[in-house]
């Protein structure tokens, strides 16, 4: 089935099997590999996306489903060279060590302070339970997240 | 793992994606968000040789109120629900237990359609909606009809729909005055399953006893069921801790369970009985402020 798609600004076209999974498309078609594959189950958000501005596991979507959508990927989020708040949280914060769980973890991040400019960390940790991380015991991810949180509301003046 | 090769459509309308599915009756599944079909699609545990894709139909989503009952369409995704002021509201059982379904990358592509469709015995849905004994209308390619919520989750993984049956919309009744509610769940932490999900509402009359009272169980049966016995044993009564207690101790009557990898049989209805009594408590609590 023919397929179009707007991924991280750029349109591509292509004809892709019903059954293809969203994150074999963006890795495998689209050769975006930041977005990772880690569990199979839809637990562990390694391969979380934006799709239409909204978080989702592209693991449990199929490409099809994603025809017409507009897609962000890790590879997508800083411009210009600059790097997203979240980024630069997760840089600053220590906020990754293998770096697996962390193209999800970052575009979960970013998901949630769309949704809440000022989180507590409780906040943080309920709005990332779909991201599964075994190395950093989840308190730089939170750190993280807070710079990022910090920075986009000294940015927009609200701090 | 990768899905089994199949057919994929996607009607532009309802009455389309009944007349597709009137004619692959037998090897055909609904797709919406696709958060219970896919994983299984991916395990091969559902093989569909067609797959009708109705998550696009936006006729079918959404959530209204229509003379004092909250009306979801079957697309509305968790998300949709658990941040609609109008559920929080006038509904808030429904509200307080989509917030509580999986994670926010579920959540934001997840239908209470398909979930209830589905009736995985973990899923928290189920419990709500049969709290409520919610309306659920059915339609096919002659017709609709509504079966209501009690007589609609039956075995393991079925429900009372035909296979050329598609769900589209879900009602539940506002709350009356003096009533309070509560989802509470113990869930599997990678998965956010249910071990156990209780959903509890309480309506009081102006002298603190209990006029109505609802409690369902999720994630512990192969079906969700309502703890009737809790029910029967609080309906009338005065809404102390100490009634509380006696009623949620009945809560697991009738219901089976069994040992898996996640947690025993006896340790699911042990809970189950701690939650009934802690969802309970905070149901009254609410329903007297």
């Amino acid at each position: 089935m023919k397929i179009t798609t707007t991924v991280n600004g750029q349109i591509h076209e292509n004809d892709v099997e019903p059954r293809m999974l969203l994150v074999h498309y963006l890795r495998e078609a689209l050769r975006l590999t930041g977005t990772h594959i880690g569990c199979e189950t839809s637990l562990c958000g390694a391969c979380t996306v934006l799709l239409n501005g909204v978080s989702i596991k592209s693991c449990t979507l199929l490409a099809v489903q994603a025809d017409g959508a507009d897609i962000t990927t890790i590879e997508g989020l800083a411009e210009n060279g600059t790097l997203d708040p979240t980024q630069e949280g997760f840089w600053e914060e220590h906020g990754l060590q293998c770096g697996f769980c962390t193209p999800g973890m970052i575009i979960a991040s970013y998901q949630l302070l769309q949704r809440n400019t000022s989180p507590t960390d409780d906040d943080i940790r309920h709005a990332l339970e779909g991201n599964l991380c075994r190395c950093t015991g989840y308190q730089h991810i939170v750190n993280a997240v807070q710079y990022a949180a910090r920075k986009m509301r000294q940015a927009a003046g609200t701090s | 793992m990768i899905p089994s090769a199949f057919e994929y459509l996607r009607p532009t309308s309802l009455a389309e994606a009944t007349r597709l599915l009137a004619s692959n009756p037998d090897d055909a599944k609904i797709l919406s968000g696709g958060h219970s079909l896919i994983p299984m699609m991916k395990l091969r545990l559902a093989n569909p040789s067609v797959v009708i894709d109705i998550g696009r139909l936006g006729e079918l989503r959404g959530i209204r109120e229509e003379d004092g009952t909250i009306v979801l369409g079957a697309n509305t995704t968790h998300y949709d629900a658990e941040s609609s002021a109008l559920l929080q509201q006038r509904c808030p059982l429904m509200a307080e237990t989509a917030a509580a379904i999986g994670d926010v990358q579920v959540r934001n592509a997840g239908t209470i359609g398909g979930s209830i469709a589905h009736a995985d015995p973990a899923a928290d849905w189920p419990a709500a909606v049969l709290a409520l004994d919610a309306q659920i209308t059915l339609v096919n390619n002659s017709g609709s009809r509504t079966v209501g919520a009690t007589d609609f989750f039956l075995e393991l993984l079925t429900t009372a729909m035909e296979s050329d049956e598609i769900l589209t919309e879900i009602r539940v009744p506002a709350n009356p005055v003096r009533t309070g509610s509560a989802y509470l769940k113990v869930a599997q932490p990678a998965s956010g399953f249910a071990l156990t999900g209780v959903a509890a509402q309480v309506t009081l009359g102006s002298d603190n006893t209990v006029e109505q009272v609802a409690v369902a169980v999720t994630g512990v049966d192969n079906t969700a069921f309502r703890a009737s016995a809790t029910e029967n044993a609080l309906r009338g009564q005065a809404a102390t801790e100490a009634a509380i207690e006696q009623a949620a101790n009945l809560a697991t009557e009738g219901a089976e369970s069994t040992d898996d990898i996640h947690a025993s049989a006896e340790y699911r209805l042990h809970l189950t009985r701690v939650y009934t009594k802690r969802a309970l408590l905070q149901a009254v609590q609410r329903a007297q402020a």
